[in-house]
Order: C-alpha cells, then structure tokens, then sequence
C-alpha cells in the first residue's frame, strides 16, 4: 500500500480509515454501473438521480461504518444476530407482503428487510463463535456454526427469498470453511448437501421457485411466460458479440424486450452493448476488488477480523456469480442483483456496509501494528 | 479468562491457515468467474450469429403495405371506378388525457351516436393502447371541416384519410363493373388456395362482382413490404427499409359511358337489358341492365335492410339481365335458322309456303298458330325473315329435326357460354334429346320441334349470347368472345390493346345463303312489310335487324293471347337484334323488354333510340383501327 499510493494520500485515507485499493475498485465499479443504468433505464432521469442518492447514502453508511473499531464489531455479534433473528420471526407473523413474499418489517416510520441487516449479522455471529476458540475449529463447533447459519437461512428461504438466503448460507459457510474446517468433514457435509436438494425441492421451496428452477433447466419450453426473461436476456448477450451494440444501442434493452433490465438483469443490458470487451474488463474489476478483500483479510491482525472480512468479500463473490449465471443461463433465475450496478436501495447499503467493515479492518489492522 | 487463552493460540499457525484458505478460495473465484466468461465467450462469440438472428427477428417486423388498385376508365378515358380518398376520425387512447370528456365533446361537435361510442369502445378493449382507434369511418366534407377547426381542443384524436373504391357512374354500371368489398372469409379461404396470402396480406378489398372480380389480378397489384423496427409491444420505433407495392394496371374498357347512360335513359323503368357490341371485334360498348342499384352501398358494407331489400325485390335487381337472364329468343333467331334450312339443303331460296295462319302435323289435332291471324299468304325464307312469318319456320323445324337444329344453333354459341370477361354469365339452354332426357327423363317428342322454329320451346338465351350469335352471323361465321375489357393503360399513358380472342367459327358453306339471311334482316328493317319498317322510318343510317316476341306462358287451344288478361309478369318479352350500317357493320345492339308486349313495337323503337344516338351527327362514331388480330 504504502509502495503503491502517495505517502501523504495513503496517510490521510488511512486517518478517515478508506482503503484506497478498494476505493478505487468500488469507484470503478459504481461508474460502469452508472453508465449502464443510464441506458437501461432508457435514460431515465428520475432513476439516475435516485440511484446517485442510494450511491451517496452508501457511502455515507461505508464511511460510518469504517469508523467503528473492529473490537466493537466482535462485541456487538451475538446481539446483532439475536436482534436479526427476532425480527426475522416477527417477519413471519406481521410482515408486509410484497410481490408475493413476505419480507419486510414496518416499523412505523421506515420499512425494512431485516434479511439485509442478517446478510452482515450471519458472518459477524459465526466470525465471533468460531473465532473464540482455537483454530482450525472442532467438528461441534463447525455443527454449532453450521446450526447458526441454518437458522435464519431456513426463516428467510420460507419468506421466502431464495436469493438472500442463499447469500446469507454463502456468508456463514465462508467463515467456516476460511477458519479451517477440516477437509474430511467439507466431504461429509457435501454429501448431506447433496441429501438435503430433494428435501429442499419437496418440503421448502415454494411453487414459484421450483417454476424458476424448472423454467431454467429448459426455458425454450415455456419462451412467453416463465422462460422468457431467460431466452430475452441470452438473446441480449449473444446478440452483443465481440465488441457489443454501442452504448443506448442495445436493440433488446432499448426496444424493451428484456425484462428487469435495470435490476436484476442490468448485466445483460451491459453485455449487449458493451460486448465481451465489455464484459472482460467488468470481470477484471470485480476480480480485484475480491482480490483486495482477501488481501485485507489475510492482513488482519486477529480471527476474528480474518473470518468477517474474507467472508464479506466471498459473499461478494457469490453476488457476482448468481447474478451473472443466471443472466446468462447457467444458474436459476433467484433474484440476486449484480452488486452495486443493479438499480436497487437496501442491499446496495448493506454491500457497502460491509465494505465499510472491510476497510475498518484494513485500516484499523494498520493503525494497531503501527 | 480470554487473555489466558489467547496466550495458548498459535496467532501464526493461525494466519498460515487463513492465509492457505484465502488462497484456495481465491483460486476457486478465478475457476468460477473463469466458468462464466467461458460461458459467455460461448454466447457471444461462437453462437453470435444465432442471438444476432434472434435479436433482429425480434426487433425487425415486416409490414406488408396494399397496392393501390388500379383505375378503370371507358374506352374515351372516362374514369369508371376511382379511388377516392376516405376520412376517417381515429383516436391513439393513450395520448388522450380525459377520454370521455373527448367523446363527449365530439358528440357535440358533429353529433357521433351512442351507437358509435360503444363500437369505439367494443375494438378500444381488443388493441394496444398506442394503436389508433376509429370512432368513425366516413367522415362527411363538414365533418372535416368542423373538426378540423377545433383540432386543437383534442389531442390524441385526429383525421385519418384512405383510399377506398368509388363509382362515380353508381348504379349505371353496377352489373358491368361490379364492385369491391370488404375481404370475408370466403374470400380469404379462395385467396389462400390460389396462394395469394402473401400478397393480399395489407388488402382489405377485393373485387366481389363483375369486372372488379374478373379482372382482379390484374386491377390488385401486388403487395409492398416495410420493414420497421419495434419495441416488444408492436410499436413501431422507425422504418428500416421499404420495398414500394406495385399499384394494378389501370384498365380501359370498350365501353362508352355515354352509350351506356343513353341505354338506362331509354330502359328507363322497364325491366329488361341493352347490349351493344362493336361487330368487328365483339367489344362490348354498352351492357345495361334494369333494374340496377348503386355499387358503393357494398364498398362500406351494405346495410342488413339495404341488402335484404335488393335481394328480395320481385325486379330481382341483384341479376345481370344482360349475361344472366335467360330468356326464349323468340323470332330473333329466325335468321340464324333460314340460314341452316338453307345450307342443309331442306330449303331453296325459291321454296314457298302458303300460310293461313295455322300450322298442323298430319294426323295430329294440335294447332300451332301463327302470331297473324289470317297468315301471310305466300311466303318464301327472305319473307318469312321480313314478315316474321311463323308457319315457314314451324315447318322448316319439322324438316330439319331437332338434331340438326340443336347442333348448329350450339356451333352458333346457343346454349353456351361466350366467355365475356364477367362470371356473372348464364349458358342458358339450347335444347336437344339429350338435354330433355337429362332433364325430364323424357324423349323429345316431333311435337316439341316445331315451336324451336319460332325460338320458343325450352329454347333460352342471354341478352349478350344472342348479340353474339349476330356478330358471328355478320361475321360470316367468325366468332369473337365479347369483351369489356380493351387493354391496359401504359406508363406513358397510351393504351395497349389486348388481342382478340376467337371461338371455333361456324362454317358457311355457301356465301350466297348467308347473304338472303342478312338481306332479310335489311328488308325487316326497310322492307314495306318489314316489322321494324315504323321503328326505323326514316333512320338516317342503313341497319338491319330482326323482331321477337316471346311468349311466356301458353296460350290454350283455340284462345287467343289477350295482355290484359294476363298477369303483368306474364306478358310477352319483347325482343330486338339489330345491327348497322348495313353496308360495313360496325354496332350491333340486342334489346330485351321483359313483359311489356311485342318486339316490333316495343323494343326495335328502343334499338332504334340508341342506335340514334350512336350515330348521332355522322356515319360512324369509331373507326375500326383498334381491330388487333390475335
């Protein structure tokens, strides 16, 4: 860090607690994101400017949330998780519906997603259980982690929101697996997995989402109604080739054909008018971004700061690929939006809350070797 | 508590262990995000060309565009059938703000009904809400204009202006003509088996009757394409290419308006038909048919009651008298019958009747009577043409048979079609053994001869198979197909002709019997016994021709036909053929009265008024340049 960035520059993100590297990687990010939104929204004004107060807000709670040491954060897990699960319960009772899930909390003045504030409580909890004996962890431990993130999965799969519970499962299973657990048990536990799909499909999953599970296995079968988001985007980035459509050129996205094509299917919009070019270098930064998340992780000074950061960066990750695989035909569609490009609210301020974690971490780490 | 066991933790086995965590799970990040640009080098790139395909197919539609159809005109350059611009007041439903404050301003304005707003909102449910919507389809000129005036208070409804057939001429050439109307299933299905889909694909019209139908290929055109690009509702975002439709050929037609008007002048309220024909090529130059009705009630779509009306009036207006009735020939076909008798050698011009007015089979009690009383006398086949002598001809039928009679009078065109470019055509009947067998399971019995003579006795025509039967005869055996069409209007707007067509022409085997026939029919004209002397007294052009009367219903032994006593639907038909001049025909015109009495009296005064008026102030009104031979 100190090689690479100024020594003056470097010392003063240091002292509002940024990690430059990832700055430039979210900053970089967020640019493309605007861009495409702009197209896909058929240059909306209204979306953009709404989307530049979420980016702002963002990263307002990023810089908040850098502030706070790390200790705090390992303090404040077990009651996050507790606060999260409750009201993931009171979800279930007297939650709203909306688009025929039950996920959000009205707590009077503002209505809430408590599965959001869990996507950082999960690993915050499982970081701070395993974390507190000795690593690598012991098989109870690992089944006490494992009964910890099953939880809330299991409450938000039922709301239900495949998407969120999928990426709150990835978070906990993260740290975990990064804390050190054992090779021989991941086998064990990747076959109980593979036990565990059929009683998914028959007992948890709703018929909407076997639909979508189904829909995706051979979405030709049913183009006009549950496969036609699947082949409108395929076609949007096939179409797109080597060098893409031109920017507000894109045929399917301009013409309307792509459904969602300012949320969830924003990567799609981007394909086609920006092409494999495009997308390689797209690809290029969300690599480096998760690079330097794992950097920062390795670099952090104790387990618990280690397990939280490389399982936000990880969970990331998984953003990156369910969005992008299921785009693109090679996932079900889930409901997952392309991190901090997708039009959206709440979790663009979670993902940069967790960055904001992350750099507390890069740089609280520093200030302490120091 | 937690210091003590931090001390005991190995912080950099720990770090270590991280450390290989975070690179393997790294690595599985480059695997994974490696598999997806895999799989999107394999969308984009090896199957381009397929979601390029399927990208357009999904933008790019191809709207067919309807040619305009082509014009017709008569054979001075008279315009018979236009296309005529129609306004229609249509409404885009999503940029009206208030829409019912919109209907209800226009029902004041110019007055739209109940009946049509809910139409309006009948075909609003059933289209996108960006497609335009008619309220109303024929605006009137005030209309326009009143709306046109207050345009602005209302925006989203605007005047829409298409072509639709019209008839300038209305019910004068309703049979000949015919007319365009909406495309219905019937026609979609017969379109779809000549495999015309394609090319029908933006039309809405089609030709329903007459020349509209018949020469429909060539008056549609074929269709346009526009290729546009839309957005996943069918609006359409801008034109990408346009290939123009090709219009139809506009027609000419050998038809003179001006004969044709003269001709429903003259039938006036008379039920019957006028056809004139020019001789030399079989062009139709007028075909009326009384009663008519106006072609551009059909265009729109006719009324329940307007249509209910002409279908179930006793005139039967809906038939083309002219190629579709089917009327007994009467006298008229006397000439054609001497003709026969003479070349088969049954008669000589010398031989001579003497006729009391009554005619009688040996041993037989029936009387077939002549329409004079007291008989003419002495008469031989020249006076019997004159004269309209019945009795010669009840005795040539009897000597000829009815074999004879029945081949020859088909080798005429008796009996069959002539092929006149409408499908609105009759055969009507030329009757033999055969055909009463068939029809009756009867034999043909000596006793149904002898009324054949006289063009009576199950014996039918068309008012335009009788004309030209006349034409062949002035042909000398010739027979040109009449036609209404005359050619096609070129690029530089001359007209090319289309050549003549011909059937088997009749043998004559000896000119000098044809000549008698012919010289007959002058005599009948200006012969001082002729039937039509009075008619023609004093014509100042040289015609001949030939009276009929055809009886309808038999008058019983020993009665005689009194009109009054008969009901009015059962009088006499009467009958003109005529030609002229005589020297070098050029018109030949064919006149059929229904139930108004006899033909000397009633319908050569009739052939008489329109060849008048087609001679009006000189011999000959065209020469005959425009005869193409095949």
């Amino acid at each position: 860090m100190n090689q690479t960035l100024s020594p003056n520059k470097t010392s003063f993100l240091h002292r509002i607690h940024i990690d430059g590297w990832l700055l430039l990687g979210l900053l970089a990010l967020m640019s493309v994101g605007l861009f495409t939104l702009y197209s896909a929204s058929g240059q909306d004004q209204g979306q953009m400017t709404r989307q530049l107060i979420r980016l702002a807000i963002s990263f307002v709670a990023m810089f908040v949330v850098a502030q706070i040491p790390t200790g705090a954060y390992r303090r404040l897990s077990p009651y996050a998780y507790v606060v999260g699960l409750l009201m993931l319960i009171a979800v279930l009772f007297f939650g709203d519906m909306g688009k025929g899930a039950q996920r959000w909390l009205d707590l009077g003045v503002v209505r809430f997603q408590p599965s959001e504030l869990m996507k950082l409580a999960v690993p915050m909890m499982v970081a701070w259980y395993i974390s507190k004996f000795t690593l690598p962890p012991t098989t109870i431990n690992v089944v006490i982690g494992f009964v910890l993130v099953a939880i809330p999965t299991v409450l938000i799969a039922r709301q239900p929101d495949l998407g969120t519970s999928l990426l709150i499962a990835s978070s906990g299973v993260f740290a975990i697996f990064l804390a050190g657990m054992r090779w021989r048990l991941i086998g064990v536990l990747a076959l109980l997995g593979g036990a565990f799909l059929p009683i998914m499909w028959f007992f948890l999953m709703k018929d909407y989402q076997k639909q979508r599970v189904l829909t995706f296995m051979n979405p030709e079968s049913d183009p006009l109604g549950a496969g036609y988001h699947i082949i409108q985007s395929k076609i949007a980035i096939g179409s797109g080739g080597m060098d893409g459509k031109g920017w507000l050129q894109g045929t399917q996205s301009q013409l309307e054909f792509l459904p969602e094509r300012h949320t969830d299917f924003i990567f799609s919009v981007f394909s086609e008018e920006f092409g494999l070019r495009g997308v390689i270098v797209l690809l290029a930064i969300y690599l480096c971004i998760i690079l330097r998340g794992l950097i920062i992780a390795s670099r952090a000074q104790d387990a618990y700061s280690r397990l939280l950061a490389g399982s936000i960066i990880l969970t990331f990750f998984v953003y990156v690929f369910v969005n992008m695989g299921m785009v693109s035909g090679i996932l079900p569609v889930v409901g997952v939006p392309l991190p901090l490009v997708s039009y959206g609210g709440t979790s663009m301020v979670t993902l940069m809350a967790g960055f904001g974690v992350l750099m507390s971490i890069a740089t609280q780490a520093r200030l302490m070797s120091r | 508590m937690q210091r003590k066991r931090q001390a005991i933790r190995d912080h950099t086995a720990e770090s270590n262990l991280f450390a290989r965590r975070a690179t393997i799970a790294f690595f599985i990040v480059v695997v994974v995000l490696g598999g997806v640009l895999r799989n999107l080098y394999s969308l984009q790139i090896e199957q381009f060309e397929d979601y390029q395909t399927r990208s357009n197919g999904n933008r790019i539609k191809v709207l067919p565009v309807a040619p305009n159809r082509g014009l017709i005109y008569d054979r001075n350059g008279v315009l018979l059938a236009e296309n005529k611009p129609v306004f229609s007041l249509e409404i885009i439903p999503e940029e009206v703000e208030d829409l019912e404050a919109m209907l209800l301003g226009l029902q004041q304005l110019i007055g739209i009904t109940q009946e049509e707003v809910d139409d309006f909102y009948d075909s609003l449910k059933r289209q996108r809400r960006f497609k335009p919507v008619s309220l109303r389809t024929q605006l009137s000129e005030e209309d326009v204009a009143r709306f046109s005036a207050h345009k602005h208070l209302y925006a989203g409804a605007s005047i829409e202006a298409r072509l639709a057939r019209h008839y300038p001429y209305g019910d004068s050439l309703t049979h000949l003509l015919g007319y365009v109307a909406r495309i219905n299933k019937k026609d979609l299905q017969k379109i779809v088996e000549a495999g015309q889909e394609a090319n029908y694909a933006a039309s809405h019209y089609i030709g329903k009757l007459g020349i509209e139908k018949y020469h429909e290929e060539i008056l549609h055109g074929s269709v346009g394409y526009q290729q546009v690009e839309v957005n996943n509702q069918g609006r359409i975002i801008r034109v990408l290419d346009v290939t123009p439709p090709v219009p139809g050929r506009d027609i000419v037609l050998n038809i003179d308006i001006e004969l044709q008007l003269e001709s429903q002048r003259i039938l006036d309220q008379t039920r019957g038909a006028i056809v004139l024909s020019d001789t030399r090529t079989g062009g139709v130059l007028a075909m009326y048919s009384n009663p008519s009705y106006d072609p551009n009630l059909f265009v729109h779509g006719i009324s329940r009651n307007n249509y209910a009306e002409l279908l179930n009036s006793p005139d039967r207006p809906l038939i083309n008298r002219a190629t579709q009735g089917q009327y007994p020939p009467a006298s008229t076909v006397k000439p054609h019958l001497g003709l026969l008798g003479l070349e088969e050698g049954i008669i000589t011009p010398d031989y001579t009747i003497k006729d009391r007015g009554r005619y009688q089979l040996p041993n037989v009690s029936h009387v077939w009577r002549d329409w004079k009383k007291i008989g003419h006398g002495d008469v031989n086949v020249a006076k019997a043409i004159e004269v309209s002598c019945d009795t010669f001809y009840y005795d040539l039928a009897y000597n000829l048979g009815i074999d004879k009679i029945s081949d020859a009078m088909y080798a005429f065109g008796f009996g069959d079609y002539t092929g006149i470019d409408l499908y609105e055509e009759s055969d009507a009947n030329m009757p033999s053994r055969g055909w009463k067998r068939a029809r009756f399971n009867q034999p043909w019995y000596v006793g149904d001869t002898i009324p054949v003579g006289i063009g009576q006795s199950y014996w039918t025509t068309t008012p335009i198979q009788l004309n030209h039967t006349i034409n062949t005869l002035i042909n000398r055996g010739e027979r040109y197909i009449p036609q209404i069409i005359r050619g096609y209007v070129e690029a530089d707007g001359s007209t090319s002709l289309i050549p003549l067509k011909s059937l088997q022409p009749v043998v004559i085997q000896n000119q000098e019997n044809l000549d008698i026939v012919l010289n007959a029919m002058h005599d009948v004209v200006s012969g001082s016994e002729g039937t039509a002397r009075f008619a023609f007294a004093n014509s100042h052009y040289d015609s001949a021709g030939k009276t009929g009367t055809a009886q309808l219903i038999a008058v019983a032994q020993g009665e005689d036909y009194d009109a009054d006593k008969i009901d009015e639907r059962h009088r006499d038909n009467a009958m003109y053929v005529g030609y002229a001049p005589f020297k070098s025909p050029e018109v030949s015109v064919t006149v059929v009265l229904e139930n108004v009495g006899g033909g000397s009296s009633n319908a050569a005064p009739v052939a008489r008024q329109i060849l008048d008026f087609y001679f009006r102030d000189r011999e000959s009104i065209y020469p005959d340049e425009d005869v193409v031979e095949q």
